[in-house]
């Protein structure tokens, strides 16, 4: 199969911070491809050098087969966008939005009309068509956004974050049109924070933490190493001090991680009794309020690989935005 | 086809969401119309007298309509990021910037006719070279409209826009020869009348509606146009270094 995608030794500083350092990876026709880490990693510069929004410092660009290394604005036809924020035309309507997009795009006015009545039905916002954009909720305006990013029916759709800071339904329903348009045929690149989401949505995903990719792979094959880990995560509303150390004498063969908010986090390679750990814990004084066992996820490849823990990782984006 | 549907659209939107915005209604429309009014009722006791005021007066409208609009549409898109969206999509940046500066362009135009339009009642207009009245009114409109683009491309804010055009806009209405010959001024100031391209436009409209011009017609024509096609470069190559970064 032919890569949608080419990127070869991309590279961009900006005065004195090196925003991103030599990316290399491809993208293949039809894949959705992930790009994961923390903010600041350098995952909208790297959109933004893809979409012909910034110049590279080094490295080349492939797009469709397009060389668009010294020609930004090669393959802009061939390619949607969605950014990071939503921006589109507050006093316009949400239908009229969706057709000035595809007049951007040439499209003919009966057939913008009628894509724009088609995405608004698929994208839940007909009954919101004739109201201004400024006035939608941050729900509602990421989704008419990732609509005009996809009126003229792109083969390659980049998308930067597409569910940060909106509700749970709403992030819920864009994440399944985000995967019918993947069954479609369209190849997307996707910036996330959301471990869960790239898990859930991805093919492939790259790791890229301060500008450099620090792996790239399948989900699967990220996954695999930790596949026959067995874990188990435990909640307490008090606990008492070295418990972790009474933990590692009395248990041998498993790995305590003592996380924030009272959580002990175990594994091991054989399947775990959870009778015994908790009635030593409540024998030490403990207060155990939940035991139960894990999937053993993309979060822990992440955690492993990166150094970076998810839920600070969440956090620190959440700030700027509502929660999921 | 496709590129031209893409600009009919973007002039058409930014003329039906940006005409009416407050900074627009102020400086493009009520402050021309306002000088107009003032000179005319000014000149009330000699009719006659209209016939000098009108150039100025018109090239003042067109000045501060084209000026005005350009802040809003291409200052204010860029402020709320909706501008990356024109420039992701697949139009070449010269025809994306003329798409913008179009409207600004016919608004100009429109704007140079209300004080037209109020002399008419009053003056007999006749005697006017409208075939150098009309292309002086559309290349003053196209070179004040890029000088507009050369000073919103350069700034963050709509205000800083405003505030930046008048720092071009009120010294050319007294340096350009708009109400008085640019001979009448301190020799030390005539040198700099002749680097602004209102000069020429103020000339050409002089010369159309009472006769008195100091270039010939073709010398006014041509700066004034080299005028624009180096400003409109000159912001091409700033959205190019600065924007796309």
């Amino acid at each position: 199969m032919n890569d949608a995608i080419v990127v070869e030794g991309l590279s961009k500083r900006f005065g004195k911070v090196q925003a991103v350092s030599e990316l290399t990876f491809s993208v293949r026709q039809g894949e959705l491809f992930g790009f994961l880490g923390p903010n600041g990693a350098g995952k909208t510069t790297t959109i933004n050098m893809l979409t012909g929004l910034a110049r590279p410092d080094a490295g080349a660009i492939r797009l469709g087969g397009i060389d668009c290394t010294n020609r930004p604005r090669a393959a802009l036809h061939r390619i949607g966008v969605v950014p990071d924020e939503s921006n589109l035309y507050p006093e316009l309507t949400g239908f009229e939005n969706l057709c000035f997009c595809a007049a951007l795009y040439g499209l003919g006015k009966a057939e913008r009309r009628a894509r724009a009545r088609e995405l608004l039905d698929q994208f839940g916002l007909a009954p919101a068509a004739d109201r201004k954009f400024g006035g939608y909720s941050k729900g509602m305006k990421r989704k008419l956004t990732i609509a005009a990013g996809i009126i003229h029916r792109p083969e390659i759709l980049f998308l930067d974050e597409p569910t940060s800071g909106i509700d749970v339904a709403s992030a819920r329903q864009l994440r399944q049109r985000i995967a019918d348009l993947h069954r479609a045929g369209t190849t997307i690149f996707l910036t996330t924070h959301y471990i869960e989401e790239a898990e859930r949505l991805c093919g492939r995903i790259a790791f890229l933490v301060s500008g450099r990719i620090v792996r790239t792979d399948t989900v699967a094959h990220l996954i695999h190493p930790v596949h026959d880990k067995h874990v188990v995560q435990i909640s307490c509303s008090t606990m008492p001090n070295n418990i972790g150390s009474r933990l590692l004498e009395s248990f041998s063969g498993m790995e305590f991680t003592i996380r924030g908010h009272g959580v002990i986090r175990v594994e091991a390679g054989e399947p775990i009794r959870v009778g015994p750990l908790v009635r030593f814990l409540e024998e030490q004084g403990a207060e155990v309020a939940e035991a139960r066992r894990m999937r053993p996820s993309l979060e822990d490849i992440f955690v492993q690989i990166t150094g970076i823990e998810a839920n600070a990782l969440s956090k620190e984006k959440e700030k700027g935005g509502g929660g999921r | 086809m496709k590129r031209g549907i893409a600009f009919w659209n973007i002039l058409v939107k930014d003329m039906r969401t940006y005409y009416l915005k407050p900074p627009n209604i102020s400086w493009g429309l009520i402050f021309p119309l306002a000088w107009a009014g003032m000179f005319f009722i000014k000149s009330g006791e000699s009719l006659e007298s209209i016939r000098t005021l009108l150039p100025g007066v018109t090239a003042v409208a067109v000045l501060f309509g084209t000026t005005s609009m350009l802040a809003v549409t291409v200052t204010f898109e860029k402020k709320n990021r909706s501008f990356e969206r024109l420039l992701t999509a697949p139009l070449p940046l010269e025809l994306l910037m003329l798409a913008k500066t179009a409207g600004a362009i016919l608004f100009g135009a429109a704007n140079a006719f209300l004080p037209v339009l109020m002399a008419s009642f009053l003056v007999d207009l006749s005697a006017v070279l409208w075939h150098v009245f009309v292309p002086a009114v559309i290349l003053i409109a196209a070179a004040s409209t890029f000088l507009g683009l050369f000073i919103a491309v350069a700034v963050s804010e709509v205000f800083e826009a405003q505030t930046f055009s008048n720092f071009f806009r009120f010294p050319m209405l007294f340096l350009c020869g708009l109400f008085f010959p640019v001979e009448k001024l301190p020799g030390v100031l005539q040198p700099l009348a002749y680097v602004l391209p209102l000069t020429y436009g103020a000339d050409l409209l002089h010369g159309a509606v009472h006769g008195e011009h100091a270039l010939p017609y073709s010398l006014d024509l041509f700066l004034l146009s080299a005028f624009g096609a180096g400003l409109f470069a000159a912001s091409l190559w700033h959205i190019k270094r600065k924007w796309i970064l």
